[in-house]
């Protein structure tokens, strides 16, 4: 059975494995944005809570995924909780560092005319500088989702979802007539899947990032 | 009180308008005592200040660099928190208030104007209006309305980002923005430091044309003392730690000194800069023989002959000067308008300071330049006869104003000696 023969015989199994890779991948994404940006938020404005959190969320992406996924099982069980949780821990690092960056850097003068008319530190926070700030935070959430697309087929080895499951079924049965196929459409797959969301995130660019402050 | 200004002069000079915070006017401010001390810093930045600047008048502050002018701009407002002292706005102490409630009634403008490049010039602007709750066809009105008020074509302007703006149309923004929801009161800080000398210029004139039409308290701060003269009603000159070195008017400052540290900042060319304090509204202009484009050749030709000028002005459509016309010009160009006479290459407005005149005056070859109203329309004309004259005036009557407020003073140092000498302990006196 050559590869194309595969995949159309197992083109459903394949679909089902992409959506549902695709559908964990996004809701970490989710996930990680509100808290990376919150933690981003919480932490700029002073230099050490933002180090600190920098330097914590770096850390978590030290630890190999395999041994992440391996350490939560016993505590959280197998399935959907240690996919999810490993995701989103590993999706924090660009999106709380360029939220922290993205933030630091809006000008200054710009931030005191916004409280010499009068507005309010929400105000301040939600209409000028996290607009200001958005372009950076992006491209964060760009890099954190390539880099969840490759660590969520990991997450087969906890009985997650996904297309992980293609790619550790054809390692299992390396030899056997199907194995490389398996491990092919598993990888093309996550590739194809994060350059999709790749051209999302270039849409949804266009429709947020202000004209004023497009390059 | 290191206030060292005479109440002579202050009141030879008639406050705009006295019927001041209602309508949108100006409210008056009073700083008292105010001081600024950063911690682990043994000086305070701000050392006791105390200043009452009246309803509907421009105040200026001026001084070196560090020297806390700006400090003291922003306690105003409370950007900086003052250490110390009270703040008064139209009566009322404002030193405890919420401030983002009182940013909300005190206009903002800062160098470089400091907008939003995420927004448009219209979001921008509507930004105060929205914040206190105005209705949106409200907001929209009162855009279009700031828009036309700082000289940019609402349709054109509207609708772009900051970027898409050079420096000056950014800052006419920025005092838009300020004045957004008319605040009696309007604070800027060296808004025009940033732009060309051109622009800066222009900004300077539309902010006077401005001040007439609003009667804003304004209080600006500059290093710039040329600056001070042409917008100031009443300039202060401070020294470091803010400390008030004189307030006074222009005029009193350029004839009269309180000290080195003031004459050093005024710098030389007093009596030039004299020139920066009238303005052409208040000199006499000569009217002259206009004619439009549209008027027929016949009747030109019979104005130039019957006229006492041997000249004539030609305005466009608009009523805009054009051309002037010499006797000889039109036999010349035979008889077509378009090719004779020479075209108008300066004017000046109403607003002009005598030194913009002068110099247009001296350029021109003929010794002459047509005044022009708002919209560019012709007003009248300014020669050089009528500008010496002028200037020999005012030169005269600074003279006066100056001798009479020495002699002032020396009556009160003599009154003030003669007390302590007669009363030993009663020598303490205002």
């Amino acid at each position: 059975m050559n590869f194309w023969e595969y995949l159309s015989s197992r083109h459903e199994q394949l679909l089902a494995d992409a959506w549902q890779h695709a559908s964990a991948v996004f809701q970490c994404m989710v996930l990680a944005t509100l808290i990376g940006v919150l933690i981003g938020v919480v932490t700029y404005r002073s230099n050490w809570a933002g180090n600190l959190a920098t330097t914590a969320t770096s850390t978590i992406l030290t630890i190999p995924s395999l041994a992440m996924i391996g350490l939560l099982v016993p505590i959280v069980g197998l399935g959907v909780p240690p996919t999810v949780i490993a995701l989103t821990l590993y999706g924090l690092l660009p999106i709380v560092r360029n939220s922290i960056v993205g933030l630091r850097g809006v000008d200054p003068t710009l931030v005191d005319a916004a409280r010499g008319i009068g507005m309010s530190g929400a105000a301040r926070l939600l209409r000028v500088e996290l607009p200001l700030a958005w372009p950076p935070i992006l491209t964060g959430i760009r890099v954190s989702t390539q880099m969840l697309m490759g660590i969520a087929a990991i997450a087969a080895y906890a009985s997650g979802p996904g297309l992980g499951n293609e790619i550790f079924r054809g390692l299992a049965s390396l030899g056997s007539a199907n194995a490389l196929n398996q491990v092919l459409a598993g990888t093309l797959g996550i590739i194809i899947l994060a350059l999709l969301f790749d051209a999302g995130y270039v849409l949804i660019g266009r429709l947020t990032i202000p004209r004023g402050i497009r390059v | 009180m290191s206030d060292t200004a005479p109440q002579k002069t202050a009141d030879g000079q008639a406050p705009a308008e006295e019927q001041a915070p209602s309508d949108g006017h100006g409210a008056s401010i009073e700083l008292e005592n105010l001081t600024k001390k950063y911690p682990g810093s043994p000086q305070p930045a701000v050392d006791n200040v105390s200043m009452e600047i009246k309803a509907g008048e421009t105040v200026i502050f001026v001084g070196p660099s560090g020297c806390g002018k700006s400090t003291t701009l922003k306690m105003i407002n409370r950007l900086i928190e003052p250490s110390g002292g009270r703040i008064r706005i139209g009566g009322e102490d404002v030193t405890d208030i919420d401030p983002v409630k009182l940013r909300r009634k005190v206009g903002y403008a800062i160098q470089s104007a400091g907008l939003f490049p995420h927004m448009t010039v219209a979001q921008n602007i509507a930004l105060v209006p929205k914040m206190i709750g105005w209705s949106r066809a409200r907001i929209a009105s009162r855009v279009e309305e700031l828009l036309d008020l700082v000289g940019l074509d609402p349709g054109e302007f509207h609708g772009r980002y900051p970027r898409q703006l050079s420096g000056g149309q950014q800052q006419r923004v920025g005092v838009a923005r300020a004045l957004a929801a008319d605040p009696p009161v309007l604070l800027m800080d060296e808004p025009f430091g940033a732009v060309d000398p051109i622009t800066r210029d222009h900004l300077q004139d539309e902010l006077i044309r401005l001040q007439h039409e609003l009667h804003k308290t304004i209080v600006f701060v500059t290093h710039d003392f040329d600056e001070a003269i042409k917008l100031g009603d009443r300039i202060a000159v401070l020294r470091e730690r803010s400390h008030i070195a004189q307030f006074d008017t222009p005029e009193a400052i350029l004839t009269n000194p309180a000290d080195d540290f003031v004459s050093g900042f005024v710098g030389a060319g007093a009596a030039l800069k004299r020139l920066n304090l009238t303005r052409v509204r208040d000199v006499g202009i000569t009217d002259y023989p206009t004619v439009t484009v549209d008027t027929p050749l016949q009747e030109i030709f019979l104005l130039l002959r019957s006229s006492g000028t041997n000249e004539i002005l030609l305005l466009d459509r608009r009523r805009r000067p054009y051309k002037w016309l010499r006797r000889g010009d039109l036999m010349r160009a035979r008889g077509s308008l378009a090719r004779a006479g020479t075209l108008v290459h300066d004017t000046v407005t109403r607003d002009a300071t005598l030194r913009d005149a002068l110099e247009a005056v001296l350029t021109d070859n003929a010794g002459r330049v047509a005044v022009t109203g708002r919209r560019g329309e012709y007003e009248g004309v300014v020669d050089m006869e009528t500008l010496m004259n002028s200037v020999h005036e005012l030169l005269e009557a600074d003279r006066l104003d100056a001798m009479e407020h020495r002699h002032d003073l020396e009556e009160i140092r003599a009154a003030q000696t003669h007390a302590e000498q007669e009363g030993g302990a009663g020598g303490q006196k205002a």
